[in-house]
């Protein structure tokens, strides 16, 4: 290792670059290719952070003039940062809701409210570390009960008879939540809570309700799986890895998770009711028993005024997130951070939506 | 503090000549007072914004809050004890350790090996708290478990090591390993510094009094710098108090109060509660988790007044010996 | 450092045979090599004695790091238990108390050596060129650097330290050569209570702080530098404190005695003979706040450009950078990973190109070694 020398040749690198102008890449930044110039500030949920660098990445190559920031600092913080007025957009693994919505937003012209776009949707899946086992079905209320606690051990008659063929051991079971609040939970327990209502007994929520083993983020979901021994989990579906993963029962048969299938139970679930036509709010079907369809997905949203006070920002909202709904951009945001992209159907509702924003 | 140190003569008392007063001393007092108000001012204005944030949630119903049906104080409780428990234990472990180092590199090392060694360590006071919380899930945790497991099985009668051991090790007592090697830099940084400062007079008579060295660091060493002991522990404890990402990385929190450390279940911290939950959190949450930040402040007033109050009374038991 | 703490001449000091009252003859010295010798024979005894048990599958596995701690207790044991029959009580108190701050050192130096070494292993992967010329601006998966963060870090660390230095010192300053009364233990008391104030909690004040003044959504580097002042003046004011509290007397009377004025007794005499303590104390301070993330993701921000003004706009920072690569990658988690590490042992890397020199500072000022 030549640490030393590349340390020294890279301090003076960075010192000249520092005070003498811009980042290597950044050295045409401010040509006028395209139509889009501007600022657009945005924060919200971390689960789409990677989405955002690559939807944001492309769209800042073809407009020179444009910068489009987006801080992963979480939904909560994000939707509070937009309803005081801080924020150009907002990312939110929960939709506003529809008082929220129509209410005086601080970014929004008076009067006018906000819309949600479900512009993110990735699959979640169930990731077990179980020696000797290669391969898992389950179903919702035996997953229930495990991450209740009330299943402790591999060998369990119930987990047995979904597994016939799994040389399952004889030993605890060490399910892994999340310790920290996150739509990732939230749509994991409104899965268990509309699959298994008798099992689960609580309803869908940020933070897991009950306890036993945690660790923070899907990082650290992922973590304490690989590195623990007999251990359970559920992180986003881009994260899984070498892990294996369970497949869920739908209906009679087993779904292992593909990015259609989590698209598909999006495309097949109503909208919420009692919102404005152009407020995409979903209402997810996760007890659907449509073949092929995969119920435990997350959904995230991109929340936006109707009306901005100055035109200019419209135009840049308006132009951001009709290239974010592309299919293009759907797709890179498929191979670049595992989501699943929208259905095609489902892509012109969006788009007509969007076209709305003044 | 209310005596001085050893060593430590008070400003000249009135009535003694004291140095001659110049503009320039009016102007410089001026300044270190204007610097000492300051700090009282930003404090105050610290503890306004937090009191004003919390009020709402000290009020709010019974069931607004996270992992609990119950009031503020029944959420609050269990990350209070955490909190000072992972806290203690850390401390528990550092102190000793980084006096022994601190007196390893000044007093005992060889020269030209001392200074390189007290370098090493201030650098490792730079490692950001991201990479502690990295290394304690990659590294400490994973070899902590065969560990826990034989402390489970051999040692389970003893309340502190209860099992059912953790099986992924991310445990109470990790996290109380992982804070004190963080904090261990501190500590022996400023002790070193202070063991440094003996006066050599005092450590040459003690040799010539035929003492042996750890009789020399006893008598001479140690009341001289027993002061800046207490301080760098109390800085070291105000960063384990308040340690936020490497605890919500390593630790697998749970709403409980327990004295077991190597079980999956354990108590969260306020600081590591805040960090998990504040990204998620809208509303009366938002004010819920800044009321327990105030509470964690509340614990650092109480933990800091009763090391003074320990330190004086020693100091004056020491007078009137 | 130029302070001259006496060593022990030699592994032991007269013990005081005769004080003991025990038998001259056996309470004679043991030689030089005695204590280093046995450590070394426990320790490779309980390394050999734990591989031949392993070997015949008495014990499970063989565990170098049980083997080590078994034979320091064991060394530890017998080098006091000898010199107790050979020197008598206080040679093998003192002997104990030798092995232990030996033992310290070395028990403590296992994790910190082990954190810095998986910091260099992990980060020397994206320790390149690239990694200090470009930002992330526009940047998918592999590749993409930190040049935004860096000076982002550097920038806001620098106005914090700007904010906190002076504030901190003078407040010490007062405390230790003027304070007395209410004021004085006010201050004492509330910087403790200060070092406990959250990080978070510090980055929400901050925010609060700054909407009162530019509006709701404001992001710039300067108020991550308020946030971090906080957190920082605490710290430059305990250990600043201590070491203007270990000035002698004596250097004060002497140059009162000689007619000078106060403040110039301070900023002449005391200052720079606290110098090297201050610093230290500074740079344990710095170091304390450049690996915060909570409060800079807050107040200050997250963006994948260079941005050179503190004063608007959002500003990246290292900590920041790390923690958002390590905890939201994309598919291809290694690249992210690998700039994570990259970034950590970069920031542990300014830390220790200030620390050097905050030395050498400190080597400017400091009076010429007389004692």
């Amino acid at each position: 290792m030549d640490t030393p020398r590349r340390l020294i040749s890279a301090l003076a690198i960075t010192a000249v670059l520092a005070t003498s102008g811009c980042a290597v890449n950044e050295l045409n930044r401010g040509d006028s290719s395209g139509t889009l110039a501007g600022t657009l500030d945005g924060a919200g949920s971390s689960a789409q952070a990677s989405a955002q660098a690559v939807w944001i990445a492309e769209i800042q190559n073809a407009n020179g003039r444009l910068t489009v920031n987006y801080e992963p600092s979480g939904s909560g913080a994000g939707r509070e940062a937009f309803l005081a007025g801080g924020l150009d957009f907002a990312g939110s693994d929960s939709a506003l809701t529809a008082a929220e919505a129509e209410n005086g937003l601080g970014a929004c012209v008076p009067g006018t409210g906000a819309i949600n776009l479900p512009l993110y949707i990735s699959p979640l899946v169930i990731i077990v570390n179980i020696e000797g086992v290669d391969a898992l079905n389950l179903d919702a209320a035996t997953a229930a009960l495990i991450f209740r606690g009330e299943i402790r051990q591999w060998d369990d008659p119930r987990i047995q008879e979904l597994n016939p063929n799994a040389a399952l051991p004889s030993a605890t079971i060490t399910a892994v939540h999340r310790s920290d609040a996150s739509g990732t939970t939230k749509n994991f327990t409104d899965y268990l809570a509309q699959a298994a209502p008798d099992e689960w007994q609580a309803d869908a929520a940020d933070a897991f309700p009950y306890g036993g083993e945690s660790a923070q983020g899907n990082s650290g979901v992922v973590n304490a799986v690989t590195n623990g021994r007999n251990t359970i989990g559920y992180v986003d579906a881009s994260r899984a890895g070498d892990l294996t993963i369970a497949a869920l029962k739908v209906g009679d048969e087993f779904v292992a998770y593909t990015r259609e299938a989590a698209a598909r139970v999006v495309e097949a679930s109503p909208l919420e009711e009692g919102r404005a036509d152009d407020d995409l709010a979903i209402a997810i079907d996760r007890t659907t028993t449509e073949p092929g369809a995969y119920p435990l997905v997350l959904v995230s949203y991109l929340i936006a005024c109707r009306e901005y006070p100055n035109p200019a920002d419209a135009e840049l909202v308006r132009g951001y997130l009709s290239w974010v709904a592309s299919p293009e951009a759907q797709e890179l945001a498929a191979e670049f951070a595992g989501s699943a992209p929208l259905s095609e159907g489902f892509t012109d509702r969006v788009l007509d939506a969007i076209e709305g924003i003044r | 503090m209310t005596t001085p140190a050893p060593g430590q003569a008070p400003a000249a008392p009135t009535g003694q000549i004291d140095a001659v007063e110049r503009r320039g001393d009016r102007v410089f007092s001026r300044i270190a007072v204007g610097a000492g108000t300051a700090i009282l001012v930003a404090l105050a204005a610290v503890a306004v914004f937090l009191i004003a944030q919390s009020l709402p949630a000290l009020w709010a119903p019974e069931g607004s809050f996270r992992g609990t049906d119950g009031t503020f104080w029944d959420y609050v409780a269990p990350l209070a004890f955490g909190t000072v428990w992972a806290a203690a234990l850390a401390l528990l472990m550092a102190v000793p350790l980084a006096v022994g180092i601190a007196l390893f590199i000044s007093h005992y090392a060889p020269r030209r090996l001392a200074q390189p060694l007290g370098y090493i360590i201030d650098l490792l006071a730079a490692v950001p708290s991201v990479v502690y919380g990295l290394w304690g899930i990659t590294v400490l945790a994973p070899a902590t478990v065969p560990l826990y497991e034989w402390l489970a099985e051999n040692a389970g009668w003893f309340p502190l090591f209860a099992g059912p051991a953790s099986g992924t090790g991310r445990t109470v007592l990790t996290v109380a390993i992982v804070l004190a090697v963080m904090v261990l830099p501190i500590i022996t940084a400023l002790c070193r510094e202070v063991f440094v400062q003996t006066p050599t007079l005092h450590q040459e008579a003690a040799y010539a009094l035929g003492a042996t060295w750890w009789e020399m660091v006893r008598m001479t060493v140690f009341p001289y710098a027993r002061s800046g002991i207490i301080s760098a522990s109390m800085l070291g404890l105000g960063r384990a108090l308040g340690e936020t990402m490497a605890v919500a990385m390593v630790l697998s929190p749970s709403a409980i109060i327990s004295f077991a450390v190597i079980q999956s279940e354990n108590p969260s911290t306020i600081a590591a509660n805040i960090a998990l939950n504040f990204p998620e959190s809208a509303g009366i949450q938002v004010n819920a988790l800044i009321a327990t930040g105030l509470v964690l402040f509340v614990i650092t007033l109480v933990v800091n007044s009763v090391a003074r109050w320990i330190v004086s009374r020693h100091e004056r038991s020491l007078e009137s010996r | 450092m130029t302070q001259t703490a006496p060593r022990p001449a030699t592994s032991s000091r007269s013990a005081g045979a005769p004080v003991d009252g025990a038998n001259a003859y056996v309470s004679g010295r043991l030689p030089r090599w005695a204590a280093p010798g046995l450590t070394a024979a426990c320790l490779g005894g309980a390394i050999t004695v734990m591989a031949l048990l392993a070997a015949a599958g008495a014990i499970a596995e063989f565990s170098l790091v049980l083997a080590i701690a078994i034979g320091t207790i064991a060394s530890i044991v017998l080098v006091t238990a000898i010199s107790l029959m050979a020197e008598g009580r206080r040679a093998a108190t003192n002997r104990f108390m030798i092995a232990l701050v030996i033992s310290a050192f070395v028990l403590a130096l296992l994790p910190l050596v082990s954190v810095l070494s998986t910091v260099l292993v992990n980060g020397s992967a994206r320790f390149d060129l690239e990694f200090f010329t470009w930002s992330m601006r526009s940047v998918i998966g592999e590749g993409g650097g930190a040049l935004h963060a860096i000076v982002g870090t550097l920038q806001i660390t620098a106005w914090a330290t700007l904010i906190s230095v002076p504030i901190g010192l003078f407040a010490a300053i007062y405390l230790v050569e003027y304070g007395r009364g209410p004021l004085a233990r006010a201050i004492t008391f509330f910087v403790d209570v200060m070092t406990g104030i959250p990080s978070i909690v510090a980055g929400l004040f901050a925010y609060a702080l700054f909407v009162l003044i530019f509006g709701e959504g404001v992001r710039m580097g300067f108020a991550g530098s308020v946030a971090l002042s906080v957190l920082m003046i605490p710290v430059v004011v305990r250990s600043s404190e201590e070491m203007l509290k270990l000035v002698p007397d004596e250097l004060r009377e002497a140059a009162y005695a000689l007619g000078v004025p106060k403040w110039l007794t301070i900023a002449k005499v005391v200052l720079p003979t606290a110098a090297a303590g201050i610093i230290t104390g500074i740079t344990l301070a710095i170091a304390r706040v450049i690996g915060e993330t909570a409060p800079l993701l807050i107040v200050a921000g997250f963006t994948a450009s260079m941005n050179y003004t503190v004063f608007s706009e959002r500003m990246q920072s290292l900590p920041v950078f790390v923690y958002t690569q390590y905890a939201n990658p994309g598919s291809d988690v290694e690249f992210y990973l690998e700039r994570a590490w990259a970034g950590a042992l970069t920031l542990i890397i300014i830390v220790m190109a200030l620390n050097l020199i905050a030395r050498l500072i400190t080597r400017l000022f400091q009076p010429k070694a007389g004692r």
